[in-house]
């Protein structure tokens, strides 16, 4: 119990970290009576485009992974947590950046990730059970990493050291903090290159074909699990990327990657599910709202934003704003 | 078992806990220890109502144990109402919680639903955080009363009421699961379409579903404040509850009552003894790790095995 409530308050500490480059003018709260300066409300749209670009990173592995491929993979955010905790410890020890970090070590999170598919595939798709048993499965994938990292690393916050954490760039009264810049621009280049590689590639080509019509695949001779097997390890691929991103943001301890659950799916099904341009218009509408509430109603309030959106997705418009 | 047989027997091993263990243990640990397995007990059922015999898995327990927690919380400030009364109110809210929430995503495929009970507890404890009255994420200190209603320490007064709890919820979950309600859910978990095609009344039957689901782990969690005397958002929404909510019935078997019963026994007496022998973070990595082994080895759990065993054994 004692853990628990320092627990808390470390969580707080963050949530308030958070804040502090949303709430660009250092006013953590304005009376919604009080005058909404323009300045204000612009920094705030700019902050959440560009936290919106980094959410792209962290969602596009669910877009593989649970748009095309059709599998839950709630565990997503504990890969992106470990990707987080590589930089940290290789950042640390060695100094190297940690955006070089995680792409050195992409290949790695892409090997884990076609084992991981391994053992789904045998133990849950051939088999049928893909359902309750499957989700369980990722479930306690998800509690498993955030308990081990605990027992590993404790729950204290830890962060990266980077030239381009602290300085911002001006324009006017816009100010654009260089480490949320440089994830928006990294993910959006992330994006591009897969985007690329999806519409290019024999394999990418293939992964598409996979999410379209399984069964037209295997007529065609082509083997799906393979395919699928490379998509998933694409899918966890990312995570490592995200995962470094993450951490030049804001200050990582392993429960962090929960409150991206709702945030990743909300986005994931805004976008529609399957199209990276869909996903990318999702994030940045969430990264908006939750900067735009964490300015205007304090930094507490953000996330409950995401998971609005997602049950009013759900309700109103299952297919996505971008949906057919 | 038939159903007198099981009435009588599931009767006399509640009596004979609430009765023969005031006489064996002077220990209070052991009621500790005790109210938590029994807890678990109804959180299990609760959960294995929705998840075993509908097919819809629900991640968020957590939000709705602390909704009875919470509903407690505000009782506790506002009334001096007895325990058994804050039970049957934390069961409300989280039977409306689980009908809003059932409304709200269950018309569309069931894994929307796992992932929206996932944030739905992110959600709610937003909410508890924010809110000043019941502590925000301070935390609150809930007094207990000095002596017990009917005998002995509180500790064991909150024994008994959530050993009652658990029978009740036990007695629930065989009673749907022998009537035309429980035919119903297992049509919908077999094939939703089907069921749909043949009659059945899937939407109404997944909402009766979700609300007993919910209001069950309500009323599992409306006596914690007392139990624990200081609740914060942390603690009850802890993420712990929701993996042994989801690991004890599939552990144990989730097709039939005593599925999530043998499931919670075993893995909270050995988290019990865990937390006292080893250590308190590493029984949860012991949960997580036997959730993972259990679906990819045993996806019927234990009563599965047994079962296969008895029909090899026949053949």
């Amino acid at each position: 119990m004692r853990r628990g409530t320092d627990h808390g308050r470390g969580r707080e500490d963050a949530a308030i970290a958070r804040g502090r480059w949303v709430r660009v003018c250092g006013l953590a709260f304005v009376p919604l009576t009080g005058m909404v300066s323009l300045d204000l409300a612009v920094n705030a749209v700019v902050a959440g485009l560009l936290l919106g670009g980094f959410y792209a990173a962290v969602t596009v592995g669910v877009t593989i992974s649970f748009g095309m491929l059709e599998i839950v993979n709630i565990a997503h955010p504990a890969f992106i947590m470990l990707g987080s905790f590589v930089a940290y410890i290789v950042n640390s020890n060695f100094g190297i950046d940690p955006i070089l970090i995680g792409v050195v070590m992409a290949p790695v999170f892409f090997l884990v990730g076609m084992a991981v598919y391994q053992i789904y595939f045998y133990a849950f798709e051939q088999r049928g059970e893909e359902s309750i048993q499957g989700l369980a499965f990722f479930f306690g994938l998800l509690f498993v990493g955030e308990v081990a990292l605990i027992l590993v690393f404790g729950v204290d916050y830890r962060f990266v050291e980077a030239s381009y954490i602290g300085p911002s760039l001006h324009f006017g009264f816009v100010d654009l903090p260089l480490r949320m810049l440089t994830p928006c621009l990294v993910s959006l280049l992330m994006l591009g290159v897969l985007q690329v590689f999806l519409g290019r590639t024999f394999i990418g080509r293939a992964i598409l074909a996979v999410s379209q019509d399984r069964l037209a695949l295997q007529l065609m001779a082509a083997n799906p699990t393979r395919v699928k097997r490379i998509a998933f390890g694409i899918s966890i691929a990312t995570a490592s990327v995200a995962g470094a991103l993450l951490i030049i943001i804001q200050p990582v301890e392993p429960s962090v990657g929960r409150d991206y659950i709702g945030r990743i799916f909300a986005i994931c099904v805004l976008g529609g599910m399957t199209s990276f341009p869909g996903m990318l218009a999702g994030a940045m509408l969430i990264g908006i709202v939750e900067s735009i509430t964490a300015t205007f109603y304090g930094p507490s309030w953000a996330p409950a934003v995401a998971f609005g959106f997602l049950l009013l997705t759900l309700a109103v418009r299952p297919a996505g704003i971008l949906g057919r | 078992m038939s159903t007198a047989k099981f009435w009588s027997i599931s009767f006399l091993v509640a009596a004979a806990l609430l009765l023969l263990t005031r006489g064996f243990f002077t220990n209070e640990y052991f009621y500790f220890a005790g109210y938590v397995v029994l807890q678990y007990i109804v959180l299990s059922t609760a959960w294995n109502i929705l998840g075993g015999y509908t097919g819809y898995t629900n991640f968020g327990v957590g939000a709705f144990f602390a909704v009875g927690a919470y509903s407690s919380v505000v009782l506790h400030k506002l009334t001096s109402l007895p325990v058994p009364v804050m039970i049957v109110v934390g069961g409300l809210m989280s039977g409306i919680l689980g009908f809003g929430m059932g409304y709200l995503t269950l018309r569309l495929r069931g894994v929307f639903f796992a992932i929206a009970t996932l944030a739905l507890a992110i959600v709610a404890q937003t909410f508890i955080v924010n809110w000043d009255f019941v502590g925000g994420s301070r935390g609150v200190y809930v007094i207990r009363p000095q002596q017990a209603p009917l005998y002995g320490s509180y500790i064991q007064y909150l024994y008994s009421l959530m050993l009652i709890l658990s029978w009740v919820s036990v007695a629930i979950a065989r009673t749907i699961e022998r009537s035309r309600l429980g035919l119903g859910f297992n049509a919908i978990r077999d094939d939703e379409a089907a069921a749909e095609a043949a009659g059945v009344p899937t939407l109404r039957l997944k909402l009766i579903s979700t609300t007993l689901s919910g209001a069950l782990m309500g009323m599992a969690g409306a006596p914690l404040p007392y139990y624990v005397t200081y609740l914060d958002p942390t603690s009850s929404f802890n993420l712990s509850y929701a993996v042994n909510s989801v690991a004890m019935p599939l552990i144990g078997g989730m097709t039939s009552w005593i599925g999530p019963v043998i499931g919670a026994v075993l893995l909270g007496t050995i988290q019990q003894l865990a937390t006292v022998t080893i250590s308190s973070a590493l029984n949860l990595l012991i949960v997580g790790v036997l959730l993972i082994a259990f679906v990819i080895i045993a996806p019927n759990g234990i009563v599965g095995l047994v079962q296969a065993r008895r029909r090899a054994r026949l053949r």
